[in-house]
């Protein structure tokens, strides 16, 4: 299934099934996106005219400020905003993760990721045995029982995490996932996804303010402007080898990438209501 | 769609993107901040429990039971008036005895359980419908909210004229006292749900019966209980103000029309001894049923009931 939002300049927004399969070249086409919010007083601009292609089983982080239109950007894409203009093609319904694991607090470990299991068409009988599968997979072997509340807030985003992939969708969109974890667990976890990332083959678009972050996890860093979001500029990172945050190579590209950020934010120096 | 499988954590990693990790490192660290991070349940002792929530109530029964003794004793008022605990633990053992209580009991149990039943079937449709539909939330909502205000004794007389000497009169002045409550009940328990889980929903799929299903009625569940257990109580009130109002011998015989002989008669202790049995209803199914619902549910979700350390 693929989500095609034809347009003309406004708000058309139909979703259909797409009729010819996305292309092999790319899983995400973000083409020409606006989003135009009109219910304030004044129309807010969130996004103008974004175009952002996501390869199958390319790691893409996205970096910008706060009113950059990144969760935007991500709810247009996972389909649960339709854009002012332009076209979102992606290869079938995104799996999405958020800054909270927003995982049900009446279900187990295990039927959290068993509901997203259910609903991607996993027969009954087999639900137990792959939820426990997907836990072992982010390293939670044998919690499926425990309650949401048993668990510590890594282990809780790793259960989201296990649920998004339970959704078997080749694209994951994650909203900037870690943000709210200490840094030796959001350290870890970096791990993790690079793992899962590398062992899935998944298309991952990744949302953060943390440069660093973006870039240690990234293959490429898309940076957007803020009010309204648009792309300003990317890089491309090519780091050999096992990386870290601590990894020098990662600081010399998060320090370019922050100047470029930071000459983004300095503009906004005389608007209103700063 | 495509049949991608997914791969277990222990297979061999492979390079992808100038990336790869090692493994064991990273997962000895997990390991490490997962034992951290060790959950452990305190349980306090069941004597402990006990003495905690058990005998203090037993405790200001007997400090009630010896302050009346002591008024009886002291003649403020004449036997007739103040009986002795006594005699009216005397008159409810002779009914007891009789047989009588069980069938009074029932009579008024089963006329309120019934009356409970079809009011948490239509206050949970009503309820679900309001929570769901805006425009219903807008103009019913509020009616809801001030018919929970309404004593539902105002409902006898109209009900009685429309109804007649039936029983039907009975369940409806039970329906209009109960079913607000258990509506409200469920309204504000669904308006507990985080927003973000109506995200989730549409995230993974569940489309609308999914989310009112797995997310919604689940989400309102401890909201709904409180209504259920208010709607209990405004439903056994309501029951005992109709049965004191509607006494014919048509009907079966009730608690509300025992204590209205208790009061034909001019029998003190009769009166009493009805209002203890109409307290141990309310109360019993209270401690019995509703607190261990809603303590066992709030448990389950790492959450305290109101009122508890």
């Amino acid at each position: 299934m693929a989500i095609v939002i034809d347009t003309a300049g406004i708000a058309t927004g139909t979703v259909e099934p797409a009729t010819a399969p996305v292309g092999q070249e790319y899983s995400v086409v973000v083409d020409g996106v606006s989003k135009i919010y009109r219910t304030g007083a004044k129309p807010v601009q969130a996004l103008d005219n974004v175009t952002l292609k996501v390869k199958p089983g390319e790691f893409v982080s996205l970096v910008g400020a706060s009113g950059c239109g990144k969760s935007t950007l991500l709810n247009l894409i996972a389909g649960l905003d339709q854009p002012t203009a332009g076209t979102i093609t992606s290869a079938s319904r995104p799996a999405l993760m958020f800054q909270e694991p927003a995982l049900l607090p009446w279900l187990s470990a295990g039927k959290n990721v068993e509901l997203a299991l259910k609903y991607a068409g996993v027969p009954r009988g087999e639900l137990a045995g792959r939820a426990d599968e997907l836990l072992a997979t982010v390293r939670l072997a044998g919690t499926a029982r425990r309650r949401v509340h048993e668990l510590s807030g890594g282990q809780r985003q790793r259960v989201a995490m296990a649920r998004a992939l339970a959704q078997n969708s080749p694209v994951l969109l994650m909203d900037e996932p870690f943000a709210a974890l200490d840094a030796i667990t959001r350290d870890v976890l970096h791990d993790e996804l690079t793992r899962i990332w590398t062992a899935t083959g998944l298309s991952v678009v990744f949302v953060t303010h943390n440069v660093r972050e973006a870039v240690r996890l990234g293959q490429r860093v898309v940076l957007l402007s803020s009010h309204p979001g648009r792309v300003v500029r990317e890089w491309a990172v090519d780091i050999q080898g096992h990386r870290t945050i601590e990894h020098p190579l990662v600081g010399d590209l998060a320090s370019d990438i922050t100047v470029s950020l930071r000459e983004e934010i300095a503009r906004h120096a005389g608007d209103k209501n700063a | 769609m495509p049949e991608t499988r997914m791969p277990s954590a222990l297979e061999t990693p492979r390079v992808v993107g100038g990336q790869d990790y090692e493994p064991a490192d990273a997962a000895a660290v997990n390991a490490g901040l997962d034992a951290l991070e060790t959950h452990t349940e305190v349980t306090t002792p069941l004597i402990r429990k006990f003495g905690r929530s058990v005998v203090p109530p037993f405790l200001a029964i007997g400090l009630f039971v010896g302050i009346w003794q002591w008024a009886f004793s002291m003649k403020f008022k004449p036997d007739y008036v103040l009986p002795s605990p006594g005699t009216v633990f005397t008159t409810l053992g002779g009914l007891f005895a009789s047989g009588r209580a069980f069938e009074v009991v029932w009579t008024s149990l089963s006329r309120g359980v019934l009356g409970f039943a079809m009011s948490a079937v239509i206050g949970t449709l009503l309820g679900l419908a309001i929570a769901r539909n805006r425009w219903l939330r807008a103009s019913v909502g509020p009616l809801i909210t001030g018919l929970q205000s309404l004593p539902s004794v105002a409902w006898v007389p109209p009900a009685l004229l429309v109804f007649g000497l039936s029983n039907t009169t009975y369940y409806a002045v039970v329906l209009l006292g109960a079913v607000p409550s258990m509506a409200n009940g469920l309204i504000s328990g669904a308006d507990q749900v985080p927003p973000l889980f109506s995200r989730v929903g549409e995230v993974l799929g569940l489309g609308r019966w999914g989310y009112i299903r797995h997310i919604l009625l689940p989400g309102a569940l401890p909201g709904y209980l409180a209504g259920l257990r208010q709607g209990w109580a405004f439903a056994w009130r309501s029951l005992m103000a109709a049965e004191l109002i509607v006494t014919t011998s048509k009907l079966g015989f009730g608690l509300g029309q025992l204590m209205d002989q208790g009061r034909s008669l001019s029998e003190m202790d009769l009166m009493l001894a009805a209002i203890i049995l109409i307290f141990a209803i309310g109360v019993g199914i209270e401690v019995l049923l509703f607190r261990p619902l809603e303590r066992a549910v709030l448990h389950s979700r790492g959450l305290r009931p109101p009122g508890r350390r």
